[in-house]
């Protein structure tokens, strides 16, 4: 079949006739006859001065208060003293999250691809049309390719109810960008050692540690509510902090040791510090003989990974490894070796995390206070629904038997999933996308842009008019945080809580919640049997009740604290402990790698180095953005608007770089950055690399404040480095050189 | 009563959250601050020092905003907080000029506005905006006159340093080091 391409649609000439339209909005949503209650008529209890919310700039998902001024509009909101995530005190994105209520260039009404006169273009719809559009284009894709070629990408809170929607439908495809692009290897990595993964917020017992291990993971500029503000403690109790990183971090410059290793040689130093602690037994020696399986194994693969070793690989003295390696063992078992969060970096991520957990292993930290804690948590009852159909085909038949071992689905391997290739007798044919901007978050934008060609359907469902909605067939404009209910958080952490988020006003212009989009459609898609609740509140207060509390409770207090059931946060000495792991032990051999044909334990292998006159790309987090979600936000572009390259001043020199200056980034494959990006002269990056801050370089111009300004690392990265293991897809190993003028793309 | 405020740059990792707190609390426009972050670095790659901290008006016990104000809307308030009457405010930037820490902007409403200590939260028990929401818990925010206030008891304990000394102004935001 003969298909008219895709062309990637600005929202622009309707966006601007959005601000005389009220009237129509109001007929609009009132022509929705038969739906369920709508969002907009939730009753906002006008007696709260304060109402509860869960935040949505970050996945940490902080609870707090939205706070009202005299004229019952937004004001501010902060902390709610109850909540463990937060302990009160929001991070900048969570007290400016008031901005993406306010940014005006949210998407506004349902939005429906069509054709005029040659070119592509937006129509605004009525919602009735955009829910029997998709319904019609779904109930096709389901009769010629079957249900199973359809597939939902999701990054925050409403992905459960277009979940439930999905699989009813009868597809299994379901993937978040959060775990083969961020922090996939890691859980892999630590169920195979301890049979557990370190979640979210992970389990690491920051405020008790003395002595703290970051390796590239630079809290305090990710923005890790609770770690960071347990660093600052950890601070102020005199812990160590040992920070391996090539640049200068602000982690780095609060630590006692900072180790500014040559990238891409973590492993390396990860082993000799392995070799250190047992050579010189400085290892916990009763925890490994009681829990611990393969410690000869160990002992025999390290023997030759001396300090000496590492240091022709990572710079790194030998002696500073040694000293370092010390420090550890000192502090321990109140050691943590962090495991970081984003570690999808060279394509042997699971084998580096690996390492990480077999050092906090081999320092007893696991389970112990001020090393790991043993995390707590709530299950919020959900209502029984019918069974979800089986699907017969899932994304991971496309897989041809790798990647076994990842627990959760690749969004990369669904985009590979909708590819047709000669071997895959069946290809995704639709695409819900919910909350996550593909275009900016998967590496090899050409792959995500060819699979996006092979579409029937692809519907956007986001705040924001992001990259990804120009590519869509549907965009549903769903409303922020600040005007929602959404499910109960039920997040992991010492204790186990819950927090409610409720709406603290009405939905802006047309748009709406997730649950009311996804209950709305299963009536259009003849799936209500999946969707049993009238209205959202219903849903939570049954929920909530079955917990001992309701809805009408939860709006007073935002969060619920229990009691852990036991007194198990930590091991207690010489406790016995069954882990899950095939051998019932913590695996510093892992059975499971072996089985799978991997390393049992980590080796390390040299990667490409840049070419000359090019330089490694690192990326990064600013403490005031997420992602690309809050480039446009009003208040946080006014703390930081642009991304800068950071280049050592020894490059400058090279390049006759000034500091402020603006230059093109050129990647290793000739990809050309769309805009310039401004220098930032600096000794605190290693010469050999540079490094931008991600989430910066919007293409789409109704993005008014994000558009142009800086550059997109993910543009840069076309080459990915996939993880044998888990199918993680490894983006540190791109190189760029400067150019001066933007010139051809080659 | 004199009020002063501490930060704490071993703590201090420069997320400007102070910042839009402040903005929120006080109805700042977007594209000013009443208060904002510094970042300064010392030395050659690999031996290097940052020092993070946040910084707004010193409310100096010699300020010369207060003297050089010839309407007498800038004054000394309670507690040695240092403000600005608006409905006096001439909008001549005299102060501004004179500020050594470049603390005060002209609001687009066309006074001049600056920090306040938050004096609305403090006179009801509550710590100035900034000082509540710091992740980092990197701000300190008390009385000296206070032997016992958790202000004067870091200023004993504690290395500080104050900014511009030599300006002569008696500032009063402590720099813990």
């Amino acid at each position: 079949m003969v298909k008219s391409r895709r062309d990637f649609i600005k929202i622009s000439a309707l966006s601007s006739a959005g601000l005389f339209v009220g009237n129509q909005v109001v007929k609009a949503t009132s022509s929705v006859a038969n739906s369920p209650k709508q969002d907009s008529d939730y009753k906002l209890p006008s007696e709260l001065k304060r109402t509860p919310t869960y935040c949505e700039v970050c996945f940490w998902k902080c609870a707090g208060w939205v706070h009202k001024d005299e004229d019952g509009q937004i004001k501010k909101i902060t902390g709610n003293d109850l909540d463990l995530n937060s302990n009160g005190r929001f991070c900048p994105r969570g007290t400016g999250g008031v901005g993406m209520y306010y940014d005006e260039d949210r998407l506004k009404y349902p939005l429906i691809r069509t054709e005029e006169r040659g070119k592509q273009t937006f129509r605004r719809a009525s919602w009735d049309e955009a829910f029997q559009y998709i319904a019609d284009k779904m109930a096709k894709i389901k009769e010629e390719h079957g249900p199973e070629a359809t597939a939902l990408f999701t990054h925050g809170s409403g992905g459960k109810y277009f979940t439930n929607l999905i699989k009813g439908f009868g597809s299994a495809n379901i993937a978040a960008p959060s775990y083969a692009q961020c922090r996939g290897p890691r859980e892999v990595a630590f169920i195979a050692t301890f049979g557990q993964g370190v979640n979210s917020p992970e389990n690491t017992d920051i405020r008790d540690t003395r002595c703290l291990v970051l390796i590239g993971s630079h809290i305090g500029e990710n923005m890790h509510n609770g770690h960071v503000q347990e660093m600052s403690d950890a601070i102020d109790k005199g812990a160590t902090i040992i920070t391996v990183d090539p640049r200068f971090s602000t982690a780095a410059s609060k630590s006692k040791y900072w180790l500014p290793i040559k990238p891409a040689t973590d492993i390396a130093l990860l082993l000799a510090w392995i070799h250190v602690i047992i050579n010189e037994e400085l290892y916990d020696k009763k925890y490994i003989e009681q829990y611990a399986y393969g410690f000869d194994q160990l002992k025999a693969h390290v023997q030759n990974m001396t300090p000496e070793w590492a240091y022709g690989i990572t710079t790194i003295k030998p002696d500073v490894i040694r000293e370092t390696a010390r420090e550890m063992a000192k502090a321990a078992p109140a050691t943590i070796v962090h495991p970081g969060r984003h570690v999808t970096w060279y394509g042997d991520d699971t084998q580096r995390l690996r390492a990480v957990a077999i050092l906090n292993a081999l320092l007893g930290s696991w389970g112990r206070r001020g090393g790991f804690y043993m995390p707590d948590k709530v299950s919020v009852p959900h209502a029984k629904l019918p069974p979800f159909p089986k699907p017969e085909f899932t994304w991971r038949d496309a897989m041809g038997g790798k990647y076994q071992l990842a627990d959760l689905a690749l969004a990369n391997g669904m985009c590979d999933a909708t590819i047709p290739t000669s071997a895959m007798s069946r290809s995704i044919k639709g695409w819900i996308v919910n909350g996550t901007n593909l275009i900016e978050t998967l590496p090899d934008r050409k792959k995500t842009l060819a699979a996006i060609q092979n579409l029937d359907l692809l519907v956007v469902v986001d705040t924001m008019p992001m990259e990804i909605t120009g590519w869509a067939d549907v965009v549903l404009p769903e409303c922020t945080y600040l005007e929602r209910y959404d499910s109960i958080r039920d997040s992991q952490h010492r204790e186990p809580t819950i927090a409610l988020r409720m709406p603290a006003a009405k939905p802006k212009y047309e748009s709406r919640s997730a649950w009311w989009m996804a209950k709305n459609l299963s009536k259009y898609m003849g799936l209500e049997q999946y969707f049993p609740f009238d209205s959202i509140e219903e849903e939570l207060d049954h929920e909530l009740k079955q917990m001992g509390t309701s809805l009408a409770e939860m709006q007073q207090v935002g969060v619920k604290k229990w009691k852990r059931a036991y007194d198990d946060i930590y091991y207690k000495d010489g406790e016995s402990v069954e882990f899950p792991t095939n051998t019932g032990k913590i695996e510093l051999y892992s059975t499971s790698l072996a089985e799978g044909g991997f390393d049992p334990m980590p080796t390390y292998t040299a990667h490409p180095e840049p070419p000359q006159g090019y330089y490694r790309l690192i990326y990064g987090r600013a403490p005031m953005h997420t992602f690309t979600r809050t480039a446009n936000n009003p208040n946080l572009t006014d703390l930081m608007s642009e991304n800068a390259v950071w280049v050592n001043p020894k490059v400058a020199r090279e390049w006759d770089l000034k500091n402020g200056q603006e230059v093109y980034l050129q990647n290793q494959d000739n990809v050309v950055s769309s805009f310039p990006v401004k220098i930032r002269v600096t000794e605190r990056i290693r010469w050999d690399s540079v490094y931008i801050v991600h989430g910066f370089g919007h293409a789409n111009k109704q993005l008014s404040r994000a558009y142009g300004r800086g550059a997109s690392d993910a543009e840069l990265i076309t080459n990915v480095m996939v993880d044998p293991i888990m199918g993680g897809t490894g983006m540190r190993g791109n190189f760029v050189t400067f150019r001066f003028t933007k010139g051809e793309e080659a | 009563m004199r009020y002063a405020m501490a930060v704490d740059s071993k703590k201090c990792v420069g997320c400007s959250d102070c910042v839009v707190a402040c903005q929120t609390e006080n109805n700042v426009p977007i594209g000013f601050a009443r208060d904002w972050v510094r970042e300064i670095n010392h030395g050659i790659y690999p031996e290097l020092h940052t020092e993070l901290r946040s910084e707004r008006c010193n409310h100096c016990d010699n300020a010369p905003c207060v003297r050089s104000c010839p309407t007498g809307a800038s004054h000394y308030a309670e507690g040695g907080i240092v403000k600005v009457t608006k409905e006096k405010c001439i909008g001549c930037s005299a102060c501004i000029i004179s500020c050594p820490y470049d603390a005060r902007y002209i609001h687009p409403q066309g006074y001049v506005d600056k920090c306040t200590f938050c004096d609305h939260r403090v006179k009801d028990g509550e710590d100035p905006a900034c000082v509540a929401v710091c992740p980092t818990k990197c701000l300190y925010f008390g009385d000296l006159d206070d032997p016992n206030s958790e202000m004067s008891t870091l200023l004993r304990v504690r290395k500080y340093k104050t900014l511009i000394p030599e300006a002569g102004t008696d500032p009063q935001l402590y720099i813990l080091v």
